[in-house]
């Protein structure tokens, strides 16, 4: 018996091809039994969000009279209200974005440094809120800030001030209400990226004579700034996309996009308004996911969003 | 302090760091502590501490036929929603765990796409679907959307409990004379169990949670309760919905906290 | 008839086959036939194909082609549950959400064995492995060397026709590793089964192997037995792989065998003309005494570098005079201690004529 002595009946068949189609026909089983098990799960996303939102694409091509035109976008840059929603938009993106950061990275850092029973007892401060729903948190903000709420009644009670400060039904409140949902979702990746840092890195910048403030603005800082990214990334984004904060909290004077989409189809039933700013919502969202991914070769959706 | 951390830095000098995370944590846990405070308040006015106590809100809430119905709903499409997306979440996570098919990648994103789609837009979108073949007000229309949007953290959570789970055991479940099948469910599944509830726990929250896709295509018989909270807070703030959103946090407590426990029998 | 030496055990006949990642071809065109009963050791670094191969046997790997027959039957497109193969992983893969017996039952529960045949027939598994009395232990509560055993009493409980094993001792440390490489061992012996092992450790498929089939890059460069694939290594790179050696380049001219001018003896047949590497184990290579003359000794004269005394043995680092260095290792016997010489001195080392295997010099 020696290597590539061929015992058994191969004779006649030419070597290296031996069962390939048989092999072939067996991969292509396998495959199919895989694909279908996740058909099912493709087909209700194909059919609920990817079929509606092309058919709203093409309708967003037409005008109301049916005819094929750019109206619906052209609309964007010729009427003021909707110039003034998308700078309210982007307004409120950047400072609530700006906000979570400031809060949320102390916390994050915080949270990375703590021992590990410490940083899980505190995390459950992040995670609770990331899990109530909105609409209690939003609600809650209103108790809290609005013209008789208990922000408001306290300062008169105790004679800080005479009239109520305008907290709610404003800019503030839509920015504070959704600083409170967004910073979870910053502060989950920036924590989770932190906890990746290496230690010795830290250890070894001090005993190299870096001072602990140097240590962090020349190690930790730059290593932590790809779970920032992400974060920053992914709070933007929903951002511009949101919904019922502003809706519950602006008091009608802070319209965001996603509310000129509501108002365009239910109020107005004007379909092609509405999806051509579904159309470019999207498109400006997987824009900056994608330049995100191209900058930092990440994935944004790491962090499950809920809104 | 544990050895990971032990950089020559005192907690003293850091005193300023912990008093500032301290305060966002504060700012993130008091509006929800606020809330359960307020809803034991006997006023209609919003005063913080309550002077006088009662039990009235939660009377007016389960009181109300409206409320009590809205929330039947809810919790019947939350219910039905774990269950549709749970089997089919984790079906397609261990397909694209197998990871041979050619378009992994590309069936990956397609069923996180409600990750990042801006939901607002899955909500016109829906509607506009179920207007044409009649699901608008249906129960079933609220299960396939909710379904939808559930799908990927069933999908995501469920992927990462066989990340971390030795496929070496299928394989030699297999070898020993199990099929496909038979290693899944007697091998792999006992070991994704927590990662599998964890998905169905998110999956029932998502939906039950979810306001904006509700606000569009739920209605009449079938409107859920964050749709009646939302039209509610619109028009006026009812102390009752204190009630409701007590409720709903002990709700996420409870559910969070089963999904720890699970994890820790294990 | 339970756990009995098998009459049963097949031969395994591999034919033609290739697998490929991609335009990367892991295995080409590889074909080896293993006897009825046979324990035979796929050794290789990593990268080599070995574990493809066995996957490929076991099932889980698809091959591009290929023929795969246990005892005459086609099994290369079979699913690896209808194959019949038990299978000891690397780390085990037992069940942690299953006690022992449960384990070990678990191939029987799939070919719905009866509820008091299970029971005999794992407890005849546990024995064997010695491990009686353990079936209700939960696994996390075993040491590496019992889960060991466990993942070898499942594997074999159902008598299958195969035992494939993917480097099943490297988990464990060096004094249980070699503890169970021959428990490992008799347990073939006593029941007979077609074993083909996998690993990267050389000494370890010496130990345990009947032949060796040595891979590399996707080929099986040699299958012997150990004595001969260690004696007479036909590659430089199974020579270089299995054991020490030192390569000295010769010449084959005229009917002759030369490094150098020296002409050297050999007791094989003399190869084809050309360039050569002469292979020789560091124990092959002897000090020559002064005034020493043997007829079939081959003599090198050389330059010491340096003597590393081991306790029981010293080894030599010699420089030959074409510059090359050379390794020589011997044993501390009283007559070589005498001489051992120092740096720098001039040496003669001697090699036998029947230790010269001559490989071709890629």
């Amino acid at each position: 018996m020696s290597v590539g002595s061929a015992s058994f009946d191969h004779a006649g068949k030419p070597d290296g091809v031996l069962n390939a189609d048989a092999l072939r026909a067996d991969a292509r089983r396998q495959a199919l039994g895989l694909l279908a098990l996740v058909s099912p799960g493709l087909f209700l996303v194909f059919a609920v969000i990817i079929v509606p939102i092309g058919w709203l694409f093409w309708l967003s091509l037409f005008d109301e009279t049916g005819q094929l035109s750019f109206a619906n976008y052209a609309r964007f840059f010729e009427q003021a209200s909707y110039i003034k929603t998308f700078v309210t938009t982007f307004k409120v993106a950047f400072v609530v974005t700006g906000a979570s950061v400031l809060f949320g990275y102390p916390l994050a850092y915080m949270l990375s440094q703590l021992p590990r029973r410490a940083a899980s007892i505190c995390l459950i401060f992040v995670i609770l809120p990331f899990w109530t729903s909105v609409l209690v948190r939003t609600y809650a903000w209103l108790v809290i800030l609005q013209r008789k709420g208990l922000i408001n009644n306290w300062l008169i009670d105790l004679g800080v001030i005479g009239q109520p400060l305008p907290l709610a039904n404003n800019f503030t409140g839509v920015v504070i209400g959704m600083t409170h949902i967004m910073l979870p979702f910053l502060v989950l990746p920036l924590y989770a990226s932190m906890k990746t840092i290496d230690v010795d890195c830290l250890r070894a910048g001090m005993n190299l004579g870096a001072s602990p403030a140097a240590t962090f603005r020349q190690i930790f800082f730059p290593l932590s700034l790809p779970g920032l990214a992400s974060g920053v990334v992914i709070v933007f984004v929903l951002c511009l996309g949101f919904f019922v904060t502003p809706a519950l909290m602006g008091g009608g004077k802070v319209i965001m996009w996603a509310m000129r989409m509501e108002q365009a189809t239910s109020l107005y039933s004007n379909w092609g308004a509405g999806a051509a700013l579904g159309v470019v919502l999207l498109a400006v969202t997987l824009a900056l996911l994608g330049l995100f991914q191209r900058l930092l070769g990440a994935r944004a959706t790491g962090v499950w969003s809920r809104r | 302090m544990s050895t990971q951390n032990s950089l020559p830095i005192s907690h003293w000098q850091r005193l300023w760091l912990y008093l500032l995370g301290g305060l966002v944590m504060l700012f993130l846990i008091a509006p929800s502590v606020i809330i359960v405070i307020m809803s034991f308040s006997g006023s209609t006015l919003l005063q913080f501490p309550p002077e006088q106590w009662s039990l009235r809100w939660y009377e007016s809430y389960f009181g109300s036929v409206e409320w009590r119905d809205a929330t039947i709903v809810s919790v019947k499409v939350a219910v039905m929603t774990a269950i549709a997306a749970t089997p089919l979440g984790t079906a397609a996570a261990y397909a694209i765990n197998a990871g041979t098919l050619r378009l992994t990648g590309a069936i990956n994103a397609l069923l996180t796409a409600s990750l990042i789609i801006p939901v607002i837009l899955i909500g016109i979108g829906t509607f506009f679907l179920y207007a044409r073949i009649g699901l608008n007000n249906t129960l079933t229309g609220l299960v396939i959307a909710h379904t939808v949007q559930a799908l990927p953290l069933v999908v995501l959570t469920v992927l990462s409990g066989l990340r971390s789970y030795d496929m070496n055991q299928e394989m030699v479940a297999r070898s020993l004379g199990a099929g496909r099948f038979a290693a899944f469910f007697q091998v792999t599944m006992p070991q994704l169990r927590f990662s599998i509830v964890s998905g169905a726990l998110f999956a029932f929250i998502t939906s039950f949670d979810e306001v904006v896709v509700s606000l569009f295509i739920s209605g009449g018989e079938t409107t859920t309760l964050t749709r009646r909270m939302f039209n509610a807070l619109r028009d006026q703030i009812d102390p009752t919905i204190a009630a409701i959103s007590t409720c709903l946090i002990v709700l996420s407590i409870a559910l969070l906290s089963a999904a720890q426990l699970f994890g820790r029998e294990r | 008839m339970l756990l009995s030496l098998a009459p049963s055990a097949l031969p395994i006949g591999i034919h033609g086959i290739e697998k490929r990642f991609g335009a990367v071809s892991i295995l080409s065109d590889l074909s080896l036939d293993v006897a009825a009963g046979e324990f035979l050791t796929l050794l290789g670094p990593s990268g080599s194909g070995k574990t493809t191969l066995l996957m490929i046997l076991a099932g889980f790997v698809r091959a591009n082609a290929g023929s795969i027959k246990v005892g005459g039957e086609e099994i290369i497109t079979m699913p690896p549950h209808q194959r019949n193969i038990g299978m000891v992983f690397q780390n085990y893969a037992l069940f942690p959400h299953m006690n022992v017996f449960h384990n070990v039952a678990f191939p029987l529960k799939q070919r719905r064995v009866s509820a008091a045949d299970t029971r005999e027939r794992v407890e005849k598994a546990l024995d064997l492995v010695r491990l009686q009395g353990l079936g209700e232990r939960r696994v996390d509560q075993l040491s590496g060397g019992q889960r060991q055993r466990v993942a070898l009493a499942r594997a074999i409980v159902f008598e299958p026709r195969i035992v494939l094993m993917d480097e099943p001792l490297s988990a464990l440390d060096k004094g249980l590793r070699e503890h169970m490489q021959i428990e490992l061992r008799n347990l073939h012996r006593r029941l007979g089964m077609t074993t083909v092992y996998v690993t990267h450790d050389q000494r370890e498929a010496i130990t345990m192997s009947d032949r060796i089939a040595v891979m590399n890059a996707g080929r099986i460069e040699q299958i012997d037995q150990p004595e001969a694939l260690y004696a007479r290594p036909k590659t430089k790179f199974v020579a270089g792989f299995i054991g020490e050696s030192n390569f000295i380049p010769v010449e084959c001219r005229n009917g002759s065998v030369w490094h150098e001018d020296r002409k050297l003896r050999m007791s094989d047949p003399i190869p084809a003309v050309g360039r050569h590497l002469m292979v020789v184990r560091p124990e092959k290579l002897r000090l020559v005494a002064d005034g020493e003359q043997a007829g079939v000794l081959n003599m090198l004269p050389a330059t010491v570098g340096d003597v590393i005394y081991q306790g029981d043995s010293f080894i030599c680092y010699a420089t030959l005079r074409d510059g090359r260095q050379v390794t020589l290792r011997d044993y501390c016997r009283s007559d070589v201690l005498a001489r051992l010489p120092a740096p720098g001195e001039p040496i003669t080392l001697g090699i036998d004529a029947q230790d010269v295997v001559l490989v071709a010099d890629q």
